[in-house]
């Protein structure tokens, strides 16, 4: 039986392994940069569950990303909670509001439902500047917050634990993901995904696994909000305008839909291309980000994490025909 | 005893103690700072909804070009990197960090943008980086006391929007105002000021505050709102291209106040042309600097040097936006406050040079409208000039406020 | 009751713009299945061009014609040369093509043209008509060029073959093709077509909003809303979304929730009429057999 995907060693432990050394050989503006690349996977894992193994598009993410930051900047600046309880609030809040929106997304397909969530992620920072709402959201000028300090009198820079509590965190919302995904729940989104009608004449309840896929995704994206938060220490409406959401749904279909690792690809695009983009050309960045984008569709339209696979069966393949052939011989 | 030796020795020891302090006064240098160039970082909206501010960029830039041709600031070439934050707080967050801690600048200048600056005000004291000239009329970046690293330029939208509202409850006691504002840093802290300026009686005389997004396409809805509340005073808070619309279509619509402008809109050519000059008509604003479009300042020399730059260093920035006359204005207070360094070149010693600057002249500004500051004082402009436009150009009329 | 008047007058005003935009999104839903999402600065960037030919003192309506030639064969190239590639692949890639496409139009204006503020000029006469003060006669006169777009759309795809053929080609390429149309040349026709729509209805939007690279970003999201409460294949509904969506917007921020949650409410509402009745108001129900 060949193998179309490299073993769990290499696509799991080493990763794992560079990213725990990481932060020893960088600066600590660059472990600042690779904890907002993970902070970003773990959204776009959220996305995932609903847009690419659920089939629900959504535009609009980046609201259930500002609602989980603005969780964990209230409750530290406002009310003095300690940062890593902040993070599973984020998470439960949003869990709540994701089913919530998702019930009535029920009723929206396609093209209507990316027009509502679309809608949900322009709305967001108008709702975030509404006036009642200042004294907990401090408006327009938003929150500081100060960064978490190293417990225990640990020996490593500020910058160092946040980025081992953002990977921690990271790990166990990825290892949730897989078994969730690789179990009877994600069958059961993969199927209403692809054969809603079967699905539900197998005895899928198809109502409450969308609501849940909704929830779910908004959980973990709530959960990236808080800890994207506190590593740039400050939030404000404008951190969470429509261009975020439309970010993540970029890094998701570029990073490889319906894949685990391909949430984590999807998120190193969309933190360093538009640097690089910017380094190439001054004058039009963004208009070199749309060159690499659609020229990253045209090369891997299917995703970077699918291309991977696809070269590593490849490479299986031809590894495996060179024996029979010298065998023929 | 007065041998040889001894008086050698003696005049050696005094000598050795006249060059002490003249060693002291040698070069001193933090990270950015050397012999040979000065790194000054910058983070700027080049793309995204405030892409129309990347020209102040610009044009720092290029007059940066122009000093290091002509020898730079004290023998230094001065290294300008400007980075593109989209108007985002997370991205200047991580453009500033790679500037600090990457690039290894001296200080920053020049960053654009009430939030993008919030977001990066705390880091840059408890780094102790000066934040210099920001740019953004928000009032708290006078506060020496809590963040001496953090200094603005332009007279704050706070201290503009007083002297309206002071102005309307002298002249016009019982006025009824009506108030459109951008729904962001910019429009509520006029607002607030406005009412500052007001006093007890400002909800008395405000009748109406409608807001608007940047996002909104037009500000029709708001205009007809501002005239069913019946409102005969008009406080106009609204960037160029609001403000263009905002005053033809209250013109258009046959509602007459009278109109205060704010100065961030008062350019002829971006606004006041495509509005229609015979609607904008009895418009009050008030200014600090010149506009580069007002026919009255068409032979001035200082300007003209200012076009001159443009044309040889910046020849695609207009000649009509008054950014550009910003930009050129802040760089040049920068090189100023980089002369008085010397060759001390310690953020400590910017910072205390930028907080001693003593009526300089950049030019641009109105007669007597010169920058100052102290280490109480941390506003550079503070003073302007009511002016009303009377159909063809501004006229000011008044005296300077607020010097 | 004059201000409700007052309100609705303009609200039909800006939803004249809403619903040229969106006669553009729908028309190359029509040509291709697809929502451009890149329709908006695609139209801005046309309508740049227009007016750098203007500056060069090219008299309007030769200017009007030219641009909306040059855009015709825009969108054709890139229907050919962009889209063509990736004809069969999922839609969300496709989305993101889109997307692209976007940032490209939008980045490229800011940097030829740069983000300063332009000034683009009207056709009609600058006296209100009637001597009404709700409505400018370029506002009318923008509403009228829609309306009547419109019409020669709607007349050209009823009554002529070629029509028929786009719409064949668009809806089932495969038996398209089985009955001798070229696919391929449609899809092109289609998005040449839709450009030109969107060229028109930038240079009728430019004068009222005024001309920056960001022109379309606000306008977008209201146009696509009005496009998909109309019918997302009803070129008429969709019109009629875009009317609609401008009196709403109106109607809430003046006398509903004000200025500060207007945005929030609009979608609300949007998203409500959505839920009762999924299709848009003028669409056609997709019935699929199971």
């Amino acid at each position: 039986m060949m193998a179309s995907a490299p073993p769990r060693l290499l696509s799991v432990g080493m990763p794992i392994a560079v990213a725990c050394a990481a932060p020893f050989v960088l600066s600590n503006y660059h472990i600042f940069q690779l904890t907002l690349v993970l902070v970003y996977a773990i959204a776009l894992l959220g996305l995932n569950i609903l847009t690419g193994y659920n089939g629900q598009i959504s535009l609009g993410h980046g609201a259930f990303y500002a609602i989980g930051a603005y969780v964990a900047a209230v409750l530290m600046d406002r009310f003095g909670v300690p940062y890593w309880v902040t993070v599973p609030v984020a998470g439960a809040l949003c869990l709540v509001v994701g089913f919530l929106f998702g019930l009535p997304a029920l009723r929206l397909e396609g093209l209507y439902l990316a027009l509502a969530t679309f809608a949900l992620g322009v709305a967001m920072p108008q709702l975030l500047k509404y006036k009642p709402f200042e004294p907990w959201t401090g408006g327009v000028q938003g929150i500081v917050i100060v960064k978490p300090d190293p417990p225990w009198g640990l020996p490593v820079s500020a910058d160092q634990w946040l980025y081992y509590f953002t990977l921690a965190i990271a790990i166990a919302m990825f290892v949730l993901g897989a078994n969730l995904l690789r179990g009877r729940i994600g069958r059961a989104l993969v199927a209403i995904r692809d054969h809603p009608i079967a699905a539900c004449a197998m005895g899928i309840d198809t109502a409450r696994y969308k609501s849940l896929a909704f929830g779910i995704s908004a959980m973990y994206t709530g959960v990236a909000g808080a800890l994207g938060a506190i590593a740039v220490q400050f939030v404000a409406p404008d951190s969470f305008t429509i261009l975020l959401s439309i970010s993540l749904f970029v890094g998701i279909v570029v990073g490889g839909l319906s894949s685990i690792g391909g949430a984590f690809f999807g998120a190193l695009f969309i933190e360093f291309v538009p640097s690089i983009a910017d380094q190439i050309s001054k004058s039009a960045p963004w208009a070199i980000y749309g060159v690499f984008l659609i020229g990253l569709i045209f090369l891997m339209p299917m995703g970077i994490n699918w291309a991977i696979r696809l070269g590593w069966a490849r490479i299986a393949r031809s590894l495996h025909a060179a024996p029979a052939q010298s065998r023929s011989r | 005893m007065l041998t040889r030796n001894n008086i050698a020795s003696a005049v050696l020891i005094t000598l050795l103690g006249f060059a002490a302090p003249c060693a002291l006064a040698q070069k001193m240098y933090d990270t950015g700072a050397s012999d040979t160039e000065i790194k000054i970082g910058n983070t700027m909206p080049y793309s995204g909804p405030a892409s129309a501010y990347g020209t102040i960029g610009k044009t720092e830039a290029a007059y940066f070009k122009m000093i290091n041709e002509q020898g730079g600031v004290n023998g230094r070439k001065i290294n300008f990197i400007s980075l593109d934050d989209s108007y985002s707080p997370p991205k200047t967050v991580e453009m500033v960090r790679q500037l600090v801690e990457q690039d290894g600048v001296l200080f920053l200048f020049g960053t654009l943008g009430t939030p993008s600056n919030t977001a990066i005000h705390k880091y840059a004291n408890e780094k102790k980086i000066p934040q210099l000239f920001v740019a953004t009329g928000a009032a708290k970046w006078n506060d020496p006391q809590h963040y001496p690293w953090t200094m603005g330029y332009q007279p704050s939208y706070q201290t503009e929007a007083g002297i309206y509202g002071r102005y309307i409850s002298q002249t016009k006691p019982d006025a009824k105002i009506g108030v459109l504002y951008q729904n962001d840093d910019f429009g509520k802290d006029y607002l607030k000021g406005l009412k500052e300026g007001l006093g007890d009686k400002a909800a008395k005389m405000i009748v109406a505050e409608v807001s608007y997004e940047v996002t909104d396409p037009t500000i029709d809805s708001q205009i007809l709102q501002l005239q069913a509340s019946g409102a005969d005073v008009f406080v106009n808070v609204t960037t160029p291209k609001f403000a263009a619309m905002a005053i033809r279509k209250a013109y258009d619509v046959g509602w007459k106040p009278e109109q205060f402008l704010t100065n961030v809109s008062i350019s002829v050519a971006s606004v006041i042309t495509p509005a229609g000059p015979e609607k904008a008509k009895g418009i009050i604003s008030s200014i600090y600097g010149k506009d580069p479009t007002d026919p009255q300042w068409q032979n001035d020399p200082q300007m003209n040097d200012w076009r001159a730059f443009m044309k040889r260093y910046y020849p695609d920035g207009s000649l009509t936006d008054v950014n550009n006359v910003l930009g050129y204005a802040e760089a040049r207070v920068l090189v100023q406050v980089l002369k008085q360094c010397g060759n001390d070149l310690t953020r400590e010693n910017v910072m205390k040079q930028a907080a001693n600057l003593k009526s300089f002249d950049t030019g641009t500004g109105l007669p007597g409208i010169l920058v100052s500051t102290s280490p109480t004082n941390y506003a550079p402009i503070r003073a302007m000039q009511l002016m009303r436009f009377d159909g063809k150009e501004w006229v000011r009329f008044g005296n300077v406020i607020g010097q | 009751m004059e201000q409700l008047l007052s309100q609705i007058l303009a609200g039909l005003a800006t939803g004249g713009i809403y619903a040229s935009v969106a006669l553009a999104l729908v028309m190359i839903y029509q040509a291709t299945q697809l929502v451009n999402f890149a329709q908006g600065e695609m139209a801005m960037f046309s309508t740049y061009v227009a007016w750098a030919m203007i500056q060069a003192q090219m008299p309007y309506w030769i200017a009007f014609f030219l641009t909306v030639g040059i855009s015709f064969v825009m969108g054709a190239a890139i229907q050919y040369f962009v889209l063509q590639r990736i004809r069969g692949q999922p839609v969300l890639a496709l989305v993101v093509v889109f997307i692209g496409l976007l940032v490209i139009f939008n980045s490229l204006a800011g940097w030829i043209f740069t983000s300063t503020i332009q000034v683009f000029p009207s056709p009609f006469p600058a006296e209100s008509p009637f001597g009404q003060h709700y409505i400018s006669a370029h506002e009318l006169g923008a509403t009228v060029v829609t309306l009547v777009l419109i019409t020669l759309l709607w007349a050209f795809f009823r009554f002529t073959s070629l029509g028929l053929a786009m719409r064949a080609a668009a809806q089932n390429p495969v038996s398209s093709r089985l009955v001798g149309i070229r696919v391929g040349q449609m899809l092109a026709l289609g998005w040449g077509l839709a450009a030109a729509v969107g060229s028109v209805a930038g240079m009728m939007v430019a004068p009222i909003v005024f001309l920056d690279p960001n022109m379309m970003s606000g306008i977008l999201l209201y146009a696509f809303a009005g496009a998909l409460l109309g019918g997302i294949d009803s070129p008429g509904g969709a019109v009629f979304g875009g009317f609609l969506v401008g009196v709403l917007e109106n109607l809430l921020g003046a006398f509903v929730v004000g200025n500060e949650l207007k945005l929030v409410v609009a979608l609300v509402v949007i998203v409500g009429v959505l839920l009762l009745r999924p299709s848009g108001i003028f669409g056609s129900v997709q019935v699929t057999r199971v």
